[in-house]
């Protein structure tokens, strides 16, 4: 793994390799989009994007908030360049009727939901639904935004980061893939300390040891509290 | 006084600020100035004080005037009303500055990755705080930082700068005397990563071997602002290791 910074413009890599994110091929060249990291992994060459916006992809989990009540939808802002689309058939299930029924009783502008993306191209705006038990609306919890492209960061590898967040600090995270985060607890001093952590990651999610010092970190946190 | 009476290149071959023919304006760059912008830079070149805010790829705003097959790229160059020596500038656009808007739109359009974000916009603000003469080029150049900053896929950075001619001779990087009083002003913006020039005006009248001159010292210039866009972009990054 290599951890080169490159910016738009800089070549990655020169030969035979296949194309993975944020690169474009010129000739024999491959050549980074975006100011990220360059990573060359099994032929792929890519860039972990230090800075990035979130583009929806069919299956992703993310947290909306509700931004418009139409007559048989709400609009939603997915922290992305589309806004998504959540019918209420998702919550009205199949009898809803516009006449009987009223979309602001069940999900207000400024709410927050939790919700899969059911379909996306090109073409359509992201549609919404309701798949597993942990979707539908927020009831309680803080929601912190973060750059995307680092949300893989937060979780750490096979969760270790999001778990070792979590033990320490008691709070409960929520995380989906449009950069948006939800912190669950009773303490309002520990949302405070993992509101810090996470704009931390942010900040130095492409400097090597940062579980170590994320680690030191929640301790002192948490030392300061016990005095 | 007469045109003829200023003097714009000293005995010395020095110009009116001092500078070698073939010397830049001293240029800083700073990444990220504005909060609520997606991406933003700031640039100081010479005299020259020009911020440079992104916002986007988002909804297109009135909706038809999006695209099905590719974001909207929609520029505004803009000079501040105290931005030059006269005081009576209105702040509305200008006919020059509409038009350096279009000129800057059709610089930055091809280097973007707009057919990656059907029916949305891309939106660049190019604010010129103090003006002295290069304002398209420093504008073009603070607005691909900008554009990297904002996290937008770019087929690479571009840097602009002008050649022009003064006193008989081929100087790079005119300020603003130099560019009222000299003979021929030629902006140029490129992009290094593809070896490719985006803009090409030309103001004045060269002759074609002092127009081959000019190209290629603007390009020399360029290539310069260019690690200096490099530099100022990587420490942004680097800095916050500490």
């Amino acid at each position: 793994m290599t951890n080169r910074i490159v910016l738009p413009g800089d070549v990655v890599a020169e030969g035979r390799f296949r194309i993975g994110e944020n690169v474009y091929r010129l000739g024999n060249k491959i050549i980074a989009s975006r100011v990220g990291l360059a990573r060359i992994e099994k032929g792929v060459v890519s860039v972990i994007a230090l800075h990035s916006f979130y583009m929806p992809q069919k299956g992703d989990t993310v947290i909306g908030i509700i931004e418009d009540i139409g007559i048989t939808n709400w609009s939603v802002d997915i922290n992305s360049p589309y806004v998504a689309v959540l019918p209420a058939t998702s919550i009205f299930k199949r009898n809803f009727d516009p006449v009987k029924h009223d979309l602001k009783s069940e999900l207000d502008i400024g709410d927050v939901i939790i919700a899969e993306i059911l379909q996306f191209d090109r073409t359509i705006d992201p549609i919404l639904g309701f798949k597993s038990r942990e979707h539908g609306k927020v009831k309680d919890g803080l929601v912190v935004e973060m750059t995307p492209s680092k949300i893989p960061r937060l979780i750490g590898r096979k969760a270790s980061m999001l778990n070792m967040i979590q033990k320490k600090t008691g709070c409960k995270l929520f995380i989906g893939q449009n950069g948006r985060v939800l912190i669950h607890s009773q303490d309002k001093a520990m949302i405070d300390l993992v509101v810090k952590v996470i704009r931390r990651i942010e900040r130095e999610a492409h400097v090597s040891g940062l579980t170590d010092r994320i680690s030191k970190m929640l301790d002192e946190g948490m030392e300061r509290r016990t005095k | 006084m007469t045109e003829s009476e200023v003097r714009l290149i000293d005995e010395k071959g020095l110009r009116v600020d001092g500078r070698r023919p073939d010397e830049l304006r001293p240029i800083t760059f700073k990444i990220g100035v504005l909060e609520n912008a997606n991406g933003s830079a700031y640039i100081e070149q010479g005299k020259c004080k020009i911020i440079a805010a992104v916002y986007g790829p988002h909804e297109v705003h009135p909706r038809h005037l999006s695209m099905p097959h590719r974001a909207v790229l929609r520029c505004r160059y803009h000079m501040a009303p105290f931005s030059v020596p006269d005081r009576r500038k209105s702040p509305a656009p200008t006919r020059r500055e509409i038009e350096l808007s279009k000129v800057i739109r059709e610089a930055l359009e091809p280097i973007i990755f707009t057919e990656l974000y059907p029916r949305t916009a891309i939106d660049i603000f190019i604010e010129v705080l103090q003006a002295d003469g290069g304002t398209r080029c420093a504008g073009l150049t603070v607005a691909s930082l900008a554009l990297a900053d904002a996290g937008i896929p770019l087929r690479g950075l571009v840097a602009a700068c002008a050649a022009g001619k003064v006193d008989g001779k081929i100087v790079l990087d005119l300020n603003d005397v130099e560019d009222k009083e000299g003979e021929a002003d030629l902006p140029v913006a490129y992009i290094p990563a593809l070896n490719k020039i985006l803009l090409l005006q030309m103001d004045g009248i060269l002759s074609a071997s002092e127009f081959k001159e000019a190209i290629n010292l603007a390009l020399e210039g360029c290539k310069r602002i260019h690690s200096l866009q490099v530099e100022a972009l990587r420490n942004r990054y680097i800095s916050m290791e500490g």
